[in-house]
């Protein structure tokens, strides 16, 4: 069976073989794929999901299954609706006007936007990391402590700021200077404590929103590595225009494009034989 | 035609700059005869007893000292910010993150015309009804002039001052902030007092410190309501007087000029003046800060 890669270098010397070898060469170097874990409960499951503001509708028909443990990327270009749906999940979007949603998506079985969820109790669970870091403009040990300490979390609290800022692998950095403003620090700092700040939560689910776009190449590695290591506790919604990145990072990797789903699957497949042209022409750079 | 061009953007320059001297000479101007008018007064009344004495009663016993009337003022401008402060704020805090577009659309205006009110409309309703008929069947043994209703009324004034600078401020504090706490699983209510009013906080001391300004230097309506017995109390209940209604007072009534009790207006106006500059250049100062925050 001959990958995408091989297609491209097949069919001539164009710039998209370059692009495509270069994913292959990604998808590969990480060695064989996480155990599909298709037969698991989905831990988020859209059916058939639209989301509209006003009248336009942002995502169409999207039905999808976000598996645990693993990195799920949602790539595609530009206001195809990645961040929409990803903002769905938490109901992070309930504050745009005139946004409605139809169609069911579901959090372990129960309906988010039904009264099975409270939008509260829900974010407790699913906790979000943003485009631009945002830390609050407090000291860093509030910053990570202030979610659980407001949500009346009863345990050692110094100890859950230490174990979140490990967890973030930014603990090394600030622990001396811990009641300092988050806002001395430097961006990749400041996006690894927010980071921190949503595990403090002990979250069950992760969504990252383009979590490094607005980072250099090393605050990016670091955070890349990070993601790596969190799937293995949580479930990972990463969402991302950087194809190199959902390579990288992520065990299934969902194409959207103009709001709807084009393909989903095994990153590994995704990136080298994918079924549908239009996916294969948005990883060979044709478009997007 | 460049030629003609250029002289004529010129020659609008010109203009402008005369009109924004305009506006700095008569400040300037202003300025001077506050301290010009207020020299023979000083030459007749020592800095210090004008500053310490504690008595301001001209007619009779030709005493100077500011401090009643410094009082009377602080009484009213203190009551009034502590009837505007809990409702500005808490306007604002409904108009920047509960209210829908639409009720914004509505109230804006329908402040914008509290604002305009007259202050000697203000001043009669502070007479004719705050006193007689909500303060006097509580307080049977209030003054027919006391401190109180005028500051509750100067109050009521200076409610837009405060909510829509305050407004302002919480606006500004970046959407990315709320969803930040939302994403920590925070209420509402919890986003709201504890990320963006602290993210604002001075903005809303740059708008209090703005209304204590217009608080401060307000005249029409404690001339008419709060009386005009100069003295050093803290009971708002009976007849006080500010710097600006003795001012009023003298303007108004029969001190020949040239007199000491004439000079002395200058003097008052001199002091009132910078009570207020101090105010607003701190005000100020507090507004750069919070720019430098978030832009």
């Amino acid at each position: 069976m001959a990958t995408a890669a091989q297609n491209m270098v097949a069919a001539g010397r164009r710039p998209e073989a370059t692009q495509a070898l270069r994913l292959a060469a990604l998808v590969a170097a990480r060695g064989p794929a996480a155990p599909a874990s298709t037969a698991a409960e989905p831990v988020i499951r859209a059916e058939r999901l639209t989301i509209r503001y006003g009248e336009f509708a942002a995502v169409r028909e999207v039905s999808l299954d976000i598996a645990p443990a693993q990195v799920t990327a949602i790539i595609g270009p530009s206001g195809c609706g990645k961040s929409t749906l990803l903002r769905a999940m938490n109901r992070m979007n309930d504050f745009i006007e005139r946004m409605s949603v139809s169609g069911k998506l579901l959090y372990r079985g129960g309906d988010v936007y039904g009264p099975a969820w409270d939008p509260v109790e829900l974010r407790r669970r699913i906790g979000m990391v943003f485009q631009r870091p945002n830390p609050f403009p407090k000291s860093i040990y509030k910053n990570v402590a202030w979610g659980p300490m407001i949500n009346g979390y009863r345990g050692h609290l110094p100890e859950l700021v230490e174990q979140a800022l490990r967890k973030a692998a930014l603990w090394e950095e600030v622990k001396d200077k811990l009641n300092e403003s988050a806002l001395a620090l430097s961006g990749g700092q400041q996006q690894r404590l927010c980071i921190a700040r949503a595990i403090a939560m002990q979250p069950d689910v992760l969504l990252m929103d383009e979590p490094c776009s607005s980072l250099d190449p090393i605050a990016t590695r670091h955070i890349e590595d990070l993601i790596d290591q969190l799937k293995a506790q949580y479930t990972v919604v990463l969402v991302t225009h950087n194809m190199q990145q959902a390579a990288r990072v992520s065990d299934r990797t969902a194409f959207l494009y103009l709001g709807e789903l084009v393909e989903v699957g095994e990153t590994s497949r995704m990136f080298t034989t994918p079924d549908n042209p239009r996916t294969q022409d948005y990883i060979t750079g044709r478009f997007g | 035609m460049r030629r003609w061009q250029r002289a004529r953007e010129g020659g609008l320059r010109g203009l402008f700059f005369l009109c924004a001297l305009v506006s700095i000479a008569v400040t300037m101007g202003i300025i001077l005869v506050l301290f010009g008018e207020s020299l023979p007064f000083f030459r007749h009344v020592p800095f210090t007893s004008f500053l310490f004495e504690r008595s301001w009663a001209p007619r009779t016993g030709q005493e100077y000292g500011i401090l009643p009337l410094v009082c009377g003022t602080f009484l009213i401008a203190v009551l009034a910010l502590a009837v505007a402060i809990p409702i500005g704020l808490a306007t604002a805090i409904y108009m920047s993150e509960y209210a829908a577009p639409v009720v914004r659309q509505v109230a804006k205006p329908v402040f914008e015309i509290l604002a305009g009110v007259p202050t000697v409309v203000y001043g009669y309703f502070a007479l004719t009804f705050i006193t007689p008929y909500l303060l006097r069947p509580l307080l049977p043994s209030i003054e027919v002039f006391n401190a109180l209703s005028a500051a509750i009324v100067v109050g009521i004034m200076i409610i837009p001052t405060i909510s829509s600078l305050c407004d302002d401020a919480l606006r500004a504090v970046p959407r990315s902030l709320r969803e930040a706490g939302y994403a920590v699983s925070a209420t509402k209510l919890e986003v709201c007092t504890r990320i963006v009013l602290p993210g604002a906080m001075s903005g809303v001391v740059a708008a209090v410190l703005l209304a204590l300004a217009r608080a401060v230097g307000e005249t029409m309506v404690v001339a008419i309501a709060a009386g005009s017995t100069p003295k050093i109390t803290a009971n708002p209940l009976v007849s006080v007087q500010t710097m600006a209604a003795y001012i009023v007072q003298v303007c108004k009534g029969d001190a020949p000029a040239g007199t000491i009790e004439y000079q002395s207006i200058y003097a008052v106006g001199l002091t009132l003046f910078a009570i207020t500059l101090a105010v607003n250049v701190v005000a100020q100062k507090v507004m750069a800060r919070f720019r430098e925050v978030y832009e």
